[in-house]
């Protein structure tokens, strides 16, 4: 298999388990998707079903009580998840994508100034000197927003909002062609949150970058979503392009995650989901949603397949 | 959802010039400043009415509720409560107050200490407010239970607060605001750590206990969407003043301030169009409250700012329509 054109990442049954005291924990179970160049895909998701740990699987940025990660990965044409680590962190990590990972903002070195901070990845993984690498940084802040003089400043000296920027900017010097965002704005005030959106928007624009959004604010989602994936436990149960998906969900879980979505400009009474996801220490056999779910039958005991309609996919037998 | 006008009731809470300055203080140097997080606020609250305070982060939204909650001294100003002035309680009023107004905080994992049971949780207040009889204070435990939608009580007695949802941890939180009966409830961001699938449960609750016992609610948030379905009124709070007040419906629909527009326009609802246009956001960000800027607060980024007015006089409340205050010199009467 190898990417078709105009593919930049095909991801095939990608799997993330966590050993613990209790039992496996498996938080990423057989993820499928796909992503074209200049695209953005958004997934979506309730707190614990396996988002963070999506982003981890992607960029091989594995805790130590890994118990099983498999997959293929196939980025630009290549299954990144065949090489070694050596040279996964030469070719792929910041070159072929990078990660601006949860609470980005509040990880950055206190005691670095941030332009020093921001170059770093260009000295190490583009072999440019200090003064080629400030250039660059240079050229970033301009992109995210971020006044130039900044860069003498330290991570304290800044807002969360310019903190954030700053880490943007630190994804995208290496000019990678994907940049995986773990809940970008989530921690922002609603402003902030807005600039933010329109950072992105602006990058994608101008710079061609494709995006991967993981969050789990599907009003701030749609702001950058070419295209949306669902997840619930550990899996992902809907794909399609937003265009579809926003205005008329196919799988009841992603149904009455969209009911609950308070809106501003309507007089939706938002409803809410009963029960809470299951373990993902010990996930039903079949359909994960069953117990939630108001349309389940008989067949939903059994585990439903990935069903194909048209540009969109969906996980559940109601669609087979 | 509901939002009843209807002829005048009695004022439960009124908020007089309050201001709440924290002081800065350098070693060596003594005061250096003092952070005016609550700078002038005024309003009143009638018994049942409740409203919904929004404003970003810092803005002096938690310093605001935990003044008119007694755990902060204001710097001058009243807050009086049923006819009570709080700065004239005595201790042991002031303690007899604390039970007539129930606190439900942002994060409700640090809310509840961790190593208390839920029965212990919620017996806690009922012993410190003197209920004796252990039968008694079981009994109103389990109503209490009954009201938030945890049943059967046995099966979260004995639990840890760690051994819950998320929502359902805000739900004890909530029971425990509600044991004493309270006639006031502040409820400070009560959604915000909760994912959206729980979210609208808890406010529905919360709004269901409201219209039940007419409690007088005032709900934090910086989350705009969520305020019609539950608040009768809205303050909008910015750099520690109180800038818009007014009814909701009016106030979504015609908003006046040129801060309440920014915040209605940087709002989405889920919608893929959104992806094809930017949005229009005010530039810089809000001010220090240790200098924060001369006249109106807002001047620095808004682009209706009329140099010689905005910039050197603070703009007072102008009411533009009946019940519908804004403090912006755009509303100058001619
Ligand atoms: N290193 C680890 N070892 C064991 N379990 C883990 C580990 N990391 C995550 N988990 C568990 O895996 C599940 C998925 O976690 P993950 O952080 O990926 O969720 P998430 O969707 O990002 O949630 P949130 O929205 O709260 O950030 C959770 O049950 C979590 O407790
Ligand atoms: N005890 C304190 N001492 C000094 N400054 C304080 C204190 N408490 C709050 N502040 C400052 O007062 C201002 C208002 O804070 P407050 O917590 O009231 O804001 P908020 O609107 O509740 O913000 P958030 O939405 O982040 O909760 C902030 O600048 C804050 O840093
Ligand atoms: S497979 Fe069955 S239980 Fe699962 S979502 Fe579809 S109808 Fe509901
Ligand atoms: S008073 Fe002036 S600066 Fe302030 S919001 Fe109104 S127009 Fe803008
Ligand atoms: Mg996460
Ligand atoms: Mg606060």
């Amino acid at each position: 298999m190898n990417n078709t054109p105009g593919e930049l990442l095909r991801i095939k049954n990608l799997v993330l388990h966590f050993k613990t005291t209790f039992g496996v924990v498996q938080a990423v179970d057989g993820v499928d998707f796909e992503l074209h160049t200049n695209r953005a895909v958004v997934i979506l998701g309730e707190s614990g079903c396996g988002k963070t740990s999506l982003s981890k699987a992607l960029l091989r940025l594995l805790p130590r009580n890994v118990e099983k990660y498999s997959g293929e990965v196939f980025l630009q044409g290549t299954d990144v998840m065949m090489l070694d680590d050596e040279e996964y962190r030469q070719n792929v990590r910041w070159v072929g994508m990078s990660l601006v990972p949860q609470a980005a903002m509040n990880a950055l070195n206190p005691v670095l100034k941030v332009g020093d901070q921001v170059s770093e990845p260009v000295m190490i993984h583009l072999g440019l000197s200090k003064a080629e690498s400030l250039h660059l940084v240079h050229k970033m802040f301009q992109h995210v927003g971020v006044p130039l003089d900044f860069v003498e400043r330290y991570p304290f000296e800044l807002s969360g909002g310019m903190r954030q920027r700053v880490a943007l900017a630190m994804a995208l010097v290496t000019s990678p062609s994907l940049i995986v965002l773990d809940e970008p704005t989530s921690a922002l005030d609603l402003l902030t949150q807005a600039n933010i959106m329109n950072v992105l928007k602006r990058i994608k624009h101008e710079l061609g970058t494709s995006f991967i959004l993981i969050t789990h604010d599907i009003a701030t989602s749609s702001e950058l979503a070419d295209e949306v994936a669902i997840m619930y436990a550990g899996q992902i149960v809907e794909t399609g392009h937003a265009k579809d998906f926003f205005p008329a969900p196919l799988h009841p879980y992603s149904q009455m995650l969209m009911a609950s979505v308070p809106r501003l400009r309507s007089e939706s009474d938002p409803m809410f989901i009963t029960g809470q996801p299951p373990s993902l220490m010990n996930p039903p056999k079949g359909c994960r949603f069953a117990a939630r779910c108001p349309f389940r039958f008989e067949k939903c005991s059994e585990e439903p397949p990935m069903f194909e309609k048209g540009n969109r996919k969906v996980k559940c037998w109601l669609h087979a | 959802m509901t939002l009843k006008t209807e002829e005048p009731r009695e004022i439960l809470l009124s908020i007089r010039d309050l201001h709440v300055w924290y002081e800065l203080r350098r070693f060596g140097f003594g005061r250096v400043g003092s952070v005016k997080a609550v700078d002038g606020v005024s309003f009143e609250l009638a018994e049942g009415e409740t409203v919904a305070v929004v404003g970003e982060s810092g803005c002096g939204k938690s310093s605001l509720m935990k003044t008119i909650l007694g755990l902060n001294i204001p710097t001058s100003g009243d807050v009086v409560f049923d006819g009570k002035n709080l700065s004239q309680l005595n201790n042991k009023d002031m303690r007899s107050y604390r039970f007539e107004v129930g606190y439900v905080q942002q994060d409700p994992y640090s809310a509840l200490p961790p190593f208390m049971n839920i029965e212990q949780i919620l017996e806690e207040p009922l012993i410190i407010s003197g209920v004796k009889n252990k039968a008694e204070r079981l009994d109103r435990i389990r109503k209490v239970m009954g009201e938030v939608k945890l049943h059967p009580p046995e099966d979260f007695l004995t639990k840890f607060p760690h051994m819950l949802s998320g929502g359902q941890q805000q739900r004890i939180v909530i029971a425990r605001a509600m044991i004493l009966e309270p006639k006031l409830i502040v409820a400070d961001e009560p959604v915000s750590m909760l994912d959206a699938s729980v979210r609208v449960e808890i406010l529905k609750l919360l709004h269901a206990l409201q219209e039940k016992y007419n409690l007088t609610v005032i709900y934090i948030t910086h989350d705009l969407s969520t305020v019609k379905y539950f608040s009768a009124r809205i303050f909008v709070m910015y750099a520690g003043n109180l800038i818009e007040k007014g009814e909701t419906r009016r106030l979504l629909e015609n908003p006046l301030h040129p801060y309440t527009m920014a915040l209605l326009a940087a709002t989405s609802d889920p919608d893929a169009r959104n992806a094809d246009s930017f949005k229009e956001v005010p530039p810089g960000e809000p001010p220090s409250l240790v200098n924060p800027p001369k006249g109106c607060r807002f001047h620095p980024r808004c682009s209706h700012s009329m140099p010689g007015l905005c910039d050197e006089k603070f703009p007072p409340d102008f009411e533009p329509e009946p019940e519908h205050f804004v403090a912006c010199w755009l509303y100058q009467p001619k």
